[in-house]
């Protein structure tokens, strides 16, 4: 077949070469069959597909892989784990939100555990939990094989979680946008990614050279073109060694400012394959992922061991913790507002959480515990009024002192803001908050009115617009002046085209992906804020 | 009348009834038409000891007292292997079992 090339939009760096692999479905949510006879023969069938996948698997693997998949398959082959599960399906839930339910809750068992051993042991159930109902989605057992190059017309974030990517690999999708959630995944975890690639690309098999970078992708390269790629790749794997010798070093510019740099969690996973010397501290931890996959909401247990191994994880750095931000491009069954004509314009971050405390109560129990095992902070999305901050901090007030009334061991946070929305910007000084964090996604998408998920208008969302940017001064500039610390921890402040607009306009802290640790601190130590202007370009 | 047999043992192992040692139990327990049962308390509750499900909710960790119970035809052989098998440290070379 000829060679052909395809222009999408870049959603994340990186070169890759690999074999073309569909996604089965496209990924779509499954249907249930509303007959709860066939739920449970479904549930029966996926539940024997995955004992039989780990068992083949544990065949060709050995030493501790070997023993996590005898566990597994001991806890699959047990009618007491999936006996909930069947009991949901009689009473008419269906199978995949009865499965992922009794799961949720035999993890939760294991991760209120004060013993790590037994904590440990809950990502073998979650593992199972997602095998499962990867099986029971996905009507044949997608996996994907090591250093594929995943095409489709869009991605769920679960089925971005269950790829091994440690082989290398890429994503192309049809649809899709660089701010979506499995774009923001990609970036964190270095895997090169394409969207708007348009429909062919669906249908494309063979061999393929994806420019993450660039947004381009080739289908059955000529020689010549593999060459000039390869030659591409050795350059870019130059620049990535070279950004990675910067890792262990504070940042500084030229002239020699300070520059304090954070990183942005979205799955506790990345934390993996990071060390905590190399960045200042977490700026936002992004509770989401908690929520996400489950049939229930996750108990003050669940969340209360997730971050505390966060917070121990920084070693005494601060760890911005922010409550759930739902709603906007994020849903979550059972809790945000279905059909909403303007999900980005309503009940979504704090406004969602104010109007359920029941949820957003528990969630501030878990931070109040947390606080004992690290330097954590909390956070407050898509604050608008003073008010909202104000409601918030009075339910964390009472919380923390039921809390102490019961005995418990818990630690006041520092309490702070999100600034994503342009009214909050320019009345910052209005807000008495310990500290304010800017989100640039969400202040340039509504600052420029232009979605975030829209691909036809992604160039007019730009934070290099002197709108968006004088209200990203405004808010360094009050910041400065009251003492109070100011971050950003949008895209924008891993972007070595953007950094030094933000540093002229006065900010001093970003947080960004892991995996644009050393890209930032490269590009932050090419700027001369002395001279007046970034040489970076 | 059943025959019922009991006995206990100490869990000197480094991580206690774990992932491993808790497969390991349940293999052996279902090797026995008896019913097999443990505990933490000489008064229960009883765990099926069959289920890796339910031994892993014990959460039993290094130093506890596991009570054996066992009732069925085999029941005496039953509670002396499993006994043997935590006294045994489930076969497990402690810094090797660390890292389970």
């Amino acid at each position: 077949m000829a060679e052909r090339q395809i222009a999408g939009r870049s959603a994340s760096p990186g070169f890759a070469c690999g074999s073309v692999h569909r996604l089965a479905g496209g990924g779509r949510e499954r249907v249930p069959t509303g007959d709860p006879a066939r739920e449970a023969a479904a549930l029966s069938d996926a539940i024997g597909r995955a004992m039989a996948d780990i068992e083949s698997l544990a065949e060709k693997t050995g030493g501790d892989a070997a023993d996590m998949l005898a566990f597994q398959a001991a806890l699959l082959g047990d009618d007491e784990l999936s006996r909930p599960a069947f009991d949901a399906v009689a009473a008419g839930a269906s199978a995949d939100k009865a499965w992922s339910t009794a799961l949720s809750s035999e993890i939760s068992g294991y991760l209120a555990s004060d013993d790590e051993y037994f904590q440990a042991r809950s990502a073998d159930l979650e593992d199972l939990r997602d095998r499962v109902l990867t099986i029971l989605s996905g009507g044949e057992a997608d996996v994907v094989p090591p250093g594929a190059v995943v095409v489709g017309e869009d991605m769920p974030p679960s089925k971005f979680l269950s790829i091994d990517w440690h082989a290398g690999g890429a994503i192309v999708l049809a649809a899709g946008s660089k701010t979506s959630h499995v774009a923001m995944l990609a970036r964190s975890r270095g895997v090169p990614m394409v969207v708007a690639a348009g429909p062919a690309i669906v249908s494309a098999s063979g061999e393929a050279l994806v420019d993450g970078a660039a947004g381009t992708v080739v289908l059955d390269p000529e020689p010549a073109t593999r060459d000039s790629f390869e030659s591409r790749r050795l350059v870019e794997e130059a620049a990535l060694r070279e950004a990675a010798a910067v890792l262990p070093a504070p940042a500084a510019t030229r002239d020699g400012t300070t520059v304090t740099v954070l990183i942005n969690v979205a799955d506790p996973g990345e934390l993996k394959s990071v060390d905590p010397a190399h960045c200042d501290g977490i700026g936002l931890v992004r509770t989401e992922f908690l929520f996400h996959g489950r049939g229930s909401l996750p108990g003050e247990e669940a969340q209360f061991g997730v971050y505390r191994t966060i917070a121990e994880w920084a070693q005494g750095r601060p760890v911005t913790i922010r409550t759930l931000d739902a709603g906007g491009d994020k849903p979550i069954p059972g809790l945000t507002i279905d059909g909403e004509s303007n999900p980005f314009l309503g009940v979504r971050g704090i406004r969602l959480s104010l109007a359920r405390p029941e949820v957003f109560r528990v969630q501030l129990r878990a931070l109040l515990r947390a606080g004992v095992y690290g330097q954590v902070k909390v956070m407050l999305p898509m604050v608008t009024v003073p008010g909202e901050l104000e409601a918030a901090r009075a339910m964390l007030v009472e919380e923390h002192d039921a809390l102490v009334a019961a005995g418990r061991k818990v630690v006041m946070p520092p309490l702070g803001i999100m600034v994503e929305v342009p009214a909050t910007a320019l009345a910052v000084d209005r807000f008495d908050a310990a500290f304010y964090s800017i989100g640039s996604n969400d202040l340039t998408q509504y600052a420029t009115a232009a979605g975030r998920d829209i691909g036809a208008v992604a160039d007019l969302a730009d934070p290099l617009h002197p709108g968006v940017l004088g209200m990203i001064e405004h808010v360094a500039a009050y910041g400065a002046a009251s003492g109070l610390d100011v971050s950003l921890c949008g895209d924008a402040g891993g972007d070595p085209d953007v950094l030094p607009a933000l540093l002229e306009a006065g900010l001093r802290t970003v947080s960004v992906a892991p995996a644009a640790l050393g890209r930032t601190k490269l590009a932050i130590r090419a700027i001369d804020l002395a001279s007046g202007a970034g040489d970076a370009a | 009348m059943s025959n019922t047999v009991t006995a206990s043992a100490l869990l000197t192992n480094a991580v206690g009834l774990h992932a491993r040692p808790s497969v390991k139990l349940t293999q052996l327990a279902k090797s026995f038409g008896a019913s097999v049962e443990i505990a933490l308390e000489a008064g229960g509750p009883w765990i099926d000891a069959k289920s890796p499900v339910k031994v892993m909710r014990v959460k039993a960790t290094k130093g506890a007292t596991l009570h054996v119970r066992a009732t069925g035809d085999d029941a005496a052989a039953a509670v002396a292997a499993v006994v043997d098998l935590v006294v045994r440290k489930f076969d497990e070379a402690d810094a090797e079992a660390a890292h389970g």
